[in-house]
């Protein structure tokens, strides 16, 4: 964890959301691709086959030494397939290179992806292998007899897991790790304030103690750590909280088929709450600010809201952390599920990394490279990966087996492996399986994710410079943040579309070349037809 | 469209690689009177401004660090002192006009990200005039609280020793040794018995520099003469440009 991390993050959402709307033009316009992915009779083991593996890690050396450690076991079991790895350390970048080389041919064998981008990557045709017939497959797919593995069932991947990888009929992706966001607590503020710790966090109690604990001394620190700074809530994934106080709340975000509904009343009113607690300090956000986890530890944050994939920076005795010795302050951590506006029927994201399947003019490879997707599912790779943070397995197999039951037994035994606030993460997660969800996928679904955040975002740091938040405010909010995702015209939208303004060259230039290219193929086609009229007329 | 894009990209990636080696040269090409146009702060208000309030200033370019999508991040500098220059809005025909030493005045907020000052949502436009920073030698300032008043200026540190990074190295890449060729690269530098951790910020300098090149090349034990930008993300964070193996 570094600044790096922010660089990417708030570049890559204009990157994204240009590339996928190149794609989504280019993809559109009768691009006929590959032939479709068959499925080979059997594996041609006289071959040797080279693929490549586009992995997420969290910059974590753990989870890199395991996926290292992963490609040699596999290499060992396969001598004729050689799998090279290509690191990244977000999911945005990877996104990114993916639609760059579509575009030329060069896409990856197997990677590491949210299916979010898989619905961009479908906007090419026969892309993104598609993994109904794999799955089935009674020699080569899961639980196959061919395999040279111990994988899992099908019936042994965790089913809600599962089908968050199914969209537009097919599966097009495997899970590989599941996480959710948790509220990191410092406990020992929380009572000091005079609060004492709910069974479930409701929103209206982390707003309350959030208040209480911007109270600040005459000499402006803040009474409740006598410091100089203090944020009490702060929120890594804006887009996150959006998402999931709208689900809670039952309003409306997207159909499944891309209808956009975020601009509404609901979020219109959750903006104003958002707005009226920046304004006295109670809240921020990691692109603000900075991470929660340095604030938390610190002593300068009360509820910290990231990934459960980030619980080994969280606590005083965390065993990854980005302050100085100096700087940490000992407090009582504890992890919650994300606030909830209906404790009764709590609801929380479900997150984490999938795994795709590129397809390519040889189908071996593909049979290879699938080989190697369905590996990463074997006990050994996911409950090593789980360790690594407040992750989960994907699978029944592996979370039942021996070895994961023993590491999560040993919570608190030591602050590195069996570290207690990773654990009781992945315990968070492991509790409320079916309380999770997922938001719709569709070709556009990355930018309104983007664009839920950037609401927040905006809000804060009108706040923050003193601007006044009203209805004319949140109409222009509204209009440009549409606009700046292009909600308007990569999807249907339920607001009147709106003028863009003029497109940038880039696209001009793209848009031209299209047009060069359709009328080139209607005057072949033309010339085509005339030829064969005359080939009739001549058999006649 | 190929080639286009092809060719945007590969522009991208040339003007974000300028940045190395840009403010070596240390040469002062203006010793005119720097004199604020009106309604411009001097750096003393800029300094004093809060943060999350519009600022207005006026600075000569130092390095360029990347560009995307209209937006530039940038090093700048005016005879008083530095600014970091976050997702300017920037269009790429300008970010060309982007050289070492360009005067430039900018409008946006003041901003605090990680102890990090920097100028957020901001714009800008070109002006006349040209000044190349010299590096202020820094090297007896580490440790001591008077080094964050040069937060962002380019700087250089002297006859510092090369430790081992962590790992039985003289360099990682990431801070912990999880990337590869092409990430940034981490080293750490004594001096008087502290350690200090520097960084080859690989967007600023990547991995075809020449300085990325000789950090991958450092023996621990090396004594070094280093230029670079006085970043900071929790503390003192150098983002280093050049590198001499004395």
């Amino acid at each position: 964890m570094n600044n790096k991390h922010r660089k990417h993050y708030i570049r890559l959402l204009s990157i994204c959301t240009l590339l996928a709307m190149l794609l989504s033009l280019s993809g559109c316009h009768g691009s006929r691709g590959m032939e479709a992915f068959q499925i080979p009779e059997s594996f041609d083991t006289s071959r040797d086959y080279e693929i490549t593996f586009w992995a997420k890690n969290d910059t974590n050396k753990t989870q890199t030494d395991i996926y290292r450690k992963a490609i040699e076991d596999f290499q060992e079991l396969y001598p004729n397939i050689t799998v090279n790895l290509r690191l990244y350390t977000d999911y945005g970048r990877i996104y990114n290179d993916v639609i760059t080389n579509i575009s030329t041919g060069t896409t990856p064998n197997v990677c590491i992806t949210y299916p979010d981008h898989i619905a961009t990557y479908l906007t090419g045709v026969n892309i993104v292998v598609p993994l109904d017939g794999l799955f089935a497959d009674s020699r080569y797919g899961l639980g196959g007899s061919e395999l040279r593995y111990d994988g899992p069932a099908r019936e042994e991947i965790v089913p809600r897991f599962l089908e968050e990888c199914s969209f537009n009929g097919h599966y097009y992706a495997i899970p590989y790790m599941r996480s959710t966001e948790a509220c990191y607590v410092n406990r020992t503020y929380v009572e000091a304030l005079g609060y004492t710790l709910p069974e479930v966090l409701t929103w209206d109690y982390v707003w309350e103690v959030a208040e209480a604990a911007a109270a600040r001394a005459e000499d402006g620190t803040y009474l409740v750590n006598g410091q100089k700074v203090m944020i009490p809530f702060i929120y890594k994934s804006t887009d996150n909280m959006m998402i999931q106080m709208l689900k809670q709340k039952g309003a409306g975000y997207s159909t499944p088929q891309g209808e956009i509904l975020i601009f509404n009343d609901t979020a219109r009113d959750l903006l104003y709450t958002v707005a009226d607690h920046a304004a006295t300090g109670a809240f921020s956000t990691f692109k603000i600010s900075s991470y929660p986890a340095n604030f938390l530890n610190a002593g300068q944050c009360v509820f910290a809201v990231d990934s459960t994939a980030g619980a080994t920076w969280m606590g005083t005795h965390a065993p990854l952390s980005d302050i100085s010795e100096e700087a940490l302050v000992e407090f009582e951590t504890e992890v919650y599920p994300v606030p909830q506006y209906d404790p009764e029927h709590p609801l929380m994201i479900s997150q984490g990394p999938s795994v795709c399947v590129f397809n390519k003019p040889d189908h071996q490879e593909v049979l290879a490279s699938w080989l190697f997707a369905q590996y990463l599912l074997t006990n050994e790779v996911q409950v090593a990966y789980a360790e690594t943070e407040g992750y989960v397995p994907v699978t029944s197999k592996a979370q039942g087996s021996e070895q994961y039951q023993d590491y999560l037994s040993r919570s608190g035994q030591d602050n590195d492996t069996y570290y207690d606030i990773k654990i009781k993460a992945s315990r968070l997660l492991l509790d409320h399986v079916e309380d999770t969800f997922v938001t719709p996928v569709f070709n556009g679904s990355t930018s309104l994710r983007d664009a839920a955040g950037q609401m927040i975002e905006n809000v804060t740091k009108s706040v923050n410079r003193k601007e006044t938040i009203d209805e004319a405010y949140m109409e222009k909010l509204y209009r440009d943040v549409s606009s700046l995702y292009r909600l308007q015209n990569t999807m249907q939208t339920t607001s009147d579309k709106r003028d863009l303004g003029a497109l940038p060259p880039m696209a001009v230039a793209l848009l031209a070349g299209l047009g060069i290219t359709w009328l080139m193929i209607g005057a072949y086609v033309v010339q085509s037809a005339l030829r064969n009229h005359k080939k009739r007329q001549n058999h006649h | 469209m190929k080639k286009s894009f092809i060719a945007t990209l590969a522009l991208t990636l040339v003007l974000a690689l300028t940045g190395c080696g840009n403010g070596g040269n240390g040469d002062a090409a203006d010793s005119a009177q720097d004199v604020k146009s009106e309604g411009v702060m001097t750096y003393a208000e800029y300094e004093a401004a809060a943060l999350d309030t519009q600022v207005v200033i006026e600075a000569y370019v130092q390095a360029k660090q990347s560009w995307w999508e209209n937006q530039a991040t940038v090093y700048a500098q005016d005879k008083e002192g530095a600014y970091f220059l976050y997702n300017m809005a920037c269009s790429e025909e300008d970010y060309a006009k982007l050289t070492t030493g360009t005067k430039i005045k900018v409008t946006g907020y003041k901003a605090e990200w990680s102890g990090e000052v920097e100028i957020i949502d901001a714009t800008f436009e070109i002006m006349d005039g040209n000044y190349v920073a010299s590096a202020r030698d820094v090297t007896s300032l580490l440790g001591k609280d008077e080094l964050i008043k040069h937060q962002n200026e380019f700087v250089s540190f002297k006859g510092m020793t090369v430790e081992d990074a962590g790992n039985g190295s003289a360099f990682m890449y990431n801070w912990d040794g999880s990337g590869e060729e092409g990430s940034d690269l981490y080293f750490n530098v004594s001096l008087g018995g502290n350690t200090y951790t520097f960084t080859v910020e690989s967007y600023l300098c990547g991995a075809d520099t020449e300085v990325y090149q000789a950090v991958k090349a450092l023996e621990i034990g090396q004594t070094v003469d280093m230029e670079g930008f006085l970043y900071w993300y929790n503390g003192v964070n150098p983002h280093i440009t050049s590198i001499t193996v004395k």
